[in-house]
């Protein structure tokens, strides 16, 4: 024992604890939103794009950063269509009018 | 900003993201919780952008705009009988992202705070990132096509099965070779290319082969599927970059798409493996069984308003085939008209009963049916005996009682019990069979009407014959 910790377990945990917490919290979603459920899953899975931004950052343009853009670009059209659809969706969920 | 600034903010969009998730436990809060999601991603955005102030912030936020200019006109522009297009396509730009990343990682580590030459540790990760982004992109761009319907451009976009003898084995020959090189890559002592650029390829191309056998009735599961991928895709880069927020976001991905999978399997009563495995629906139309013809008993949609007048409770049960007429702002109508003389309306939607998981619930949200009406399945099933008439629209395997029937092949598949209802009302275009090929008792009923046609014509004539 001793010694700093591996950033790969400090993952791991991390890994888990969220994978613990998904499952309990999507189990309570009603079946009646899986759809938005699932474009919002969509949108928040494009945070990938913080990889991306890091990626495009070097200031040098070189072979990883002009991925780097494209990626952003690509995770972009996620992040505004993924949100903007979903609220489409539920702005479409109305109780009976009195 | 220093870099634990950083995780902390990166912590709070992580709790916005689980928040955002909680909000849809309700329709009353959901619209609450995308707030939240939108929040979590402004935050985990704009702090990264904070972080890398004197690198190339210029180029970054013109792809932002590019990208979000075509994602805001495409969330704008879809029709709801489309979102399943729509989520694949998403899943497959995700896909496509995790894959570009990794690349850079592997030629750029330091761009990532990640040490030069790659730690083997991350290199493990980066080649789980990449090949499992790499299967969604190729993955969704084939569901893409099957569902929107481009098979007859493009055989692979077949919405029937494509088989070939040897597939599995195929399939599985390089799924191990792919594993080889990414352990080739591995092991290296330094950047390898070759192996990294062959293992990506191996896994474009399994892609593709993983969704082609895959028949059109299965598609829920695969959305499911890949909704799923493409959130472990997401974890997978957050491993190699040490990144927890895009673990947690990718996590929690990664369990929802698995749980929908889960549900659309149970709803239609096949195992994970058996649609992975596809070929489902391939005899498509040899199973019309009993030349015989039996006796139905057909009316007119003037004869179907009259009983559902006259009925004190009625149950609407649509399928996706009423989607397919656009019929559902006719069928707001005649449940409008049927409320005004005092007949209880409810839905029943069948947890498969559009596209993917929860479509038939958007498209009913659609034409303003208020969601207090619609009920899932399990909720209603039980107050079918006590319903005088049960109208069925567009609907088939869901509401056959074949399905409690031993040895018939949707044998122990959960129904909608409409056969227990007084009346029942069938619209159908024709007698053809559903997507499992099967004959349904229910049209033999003695308390059956079956009425032929369009759904839409057919509903906007019951309609006028109420008036």
């Amino acid at each position: 024992m001793g010694g700093p910790v591996d950033p790969t377990v400090i993952n791991l945990v991390v890994f888990v604890l969220a994978v613990f917490v998904g499952y309990h919290v999507i189990w309570n979603v009603t079946p009646a939103l899986h759809t938005p459920l699932m474009s919002l899953t969509n949108a928040i899975s494009s945070v990938i794009i913080v990889g991306a931004v890091l990626a495009a950052a070097p200031a040098e343009l070189d072979f990883g950063s002009v991925l780097g853009v494209i990626a952003v670009a690509l995770a972009s059209v996620n992040v505004a269509g993924g949100f903007l659809v979903t609220q489409r969706m539920l702005q479409m969920f109305r109780k009976k009018q009195k | 900003m220093s870099a634990s600034q950083l995780t902390l903010w990166y912590l709070v969009a992580s709790i916005c993201f689980i928040l955002a998730l909680k909000g849809l436990s309700s329709p009353t809060t959901a619209r609450r919780g995308n707030y939240f999601g939108m929040a979590g991603m402004a935050i985990a955005v704009l702090t990264t952008i904070a972080v890398i102030a004197r690198g190339r912030v210029d180029l970054i936020l013109i792809a932002m705009l590019i990208g979000g200019t075509i994602g805001a006109i495409v969330a704008r522009r879809v029709q709801m009988t489309q979102m399943p297009e729509l989520v694949a396509a998403m899943h497959s730009l995700v896909g496509m992202a995790a894959v570009l990343i990794a690349v850079a990682a592997v030629d750029h580590p330091s761009a990532f705070g990640v040490p030069d030459p790659l730690p083997r540790g991350n290199k493990l990760e980066l080649f789980i990132g990449t090949f499992v982004g790499a299967i969604t992109f190729s993955g969704s761009v084939i569901a893409f096509g099957k569902l929107a319907g481009l098979g007859k451009k493009f055989r692979p976009f077949s919405s029937a099965p494509v088989v070939f003898p040897g597939q599995h084995w195929l399939n599985l020959v390089l799924g191990l070779v792919m594993v080889g090189l990414g352990a080739a890559f591995f092991l290296a002592d330094d950047k390898l290319w070759t192996p990294f650029v062959a293992m990506t390829a191996l896994a474009f191309a399994l892609g593709v082969l993983i969704i082609i056998p895959i028949g059109g009735a299965d598609m829920p599961v695969v959305i499911s599927m890949l909704n799923s991928y493409s959130g472990w895709a997401a974890a997978g880069i957050g491993f190699s970059l040490n990144n927890a927020m895009l673990i947690i976001a990718g996590s929690l991905v990664g369990s929802s798409g698995a749980i929908l999978s889960y549900i659309m399997c149970r709803a239609m009563n096949r195992s994970f493996i058996s649609v992975i495995l596809g070929g489902f629906g391939a005899a498509e139309g040899a199973a019309a069984t009993g030349a015989e013809q039996k006796a139905v008993r057909s009316g007119s949609p003037e004869d179907a308003a009259f009983l559902l007048a006259n009925a004190g409770s009625v149950i609407f049960v649509p399928g996706y085939g009423l989607a397919v007429a656009r019929a559902q702002h006719a069928v707001k109508e005649l449940a409008q008209k049927l409320q005004a003389k005092r007949v209880s309306v409810r839905y029943a939607v069948h947890p498969v009963a559009g596209r993917m998981p929860g479509h038939m619930n958007v498209l009913l949200a659609e034409a303003e049916v208020p969601y207090d009406q619609v009920f899932e399945m399990e909720d209603i099933n039980s107050e079918f005996p006590d319903t005088d008439v049960a109208l069925v629209l567009g609907a088939n395997d869901v509401v056959n009682p074949l399905a409690y029937e031993k040895g018939s092949p949707i044998y122990g598949m959960p129904i909608l019990d409409v056969a227990k209802a007084r009346t029942v009302i069938v619209n159908k275009r024709s007698m053809a069979t559903g997507y499992a090929g099967l004959d349904n008792p229910l049209f033999y009923m003695e308390k059956t009407m079956l009425v032929f046609g369009d759904a839409k014509k057919v509903v906007e004539d019951m309609v006028k014959a109420l008036d």
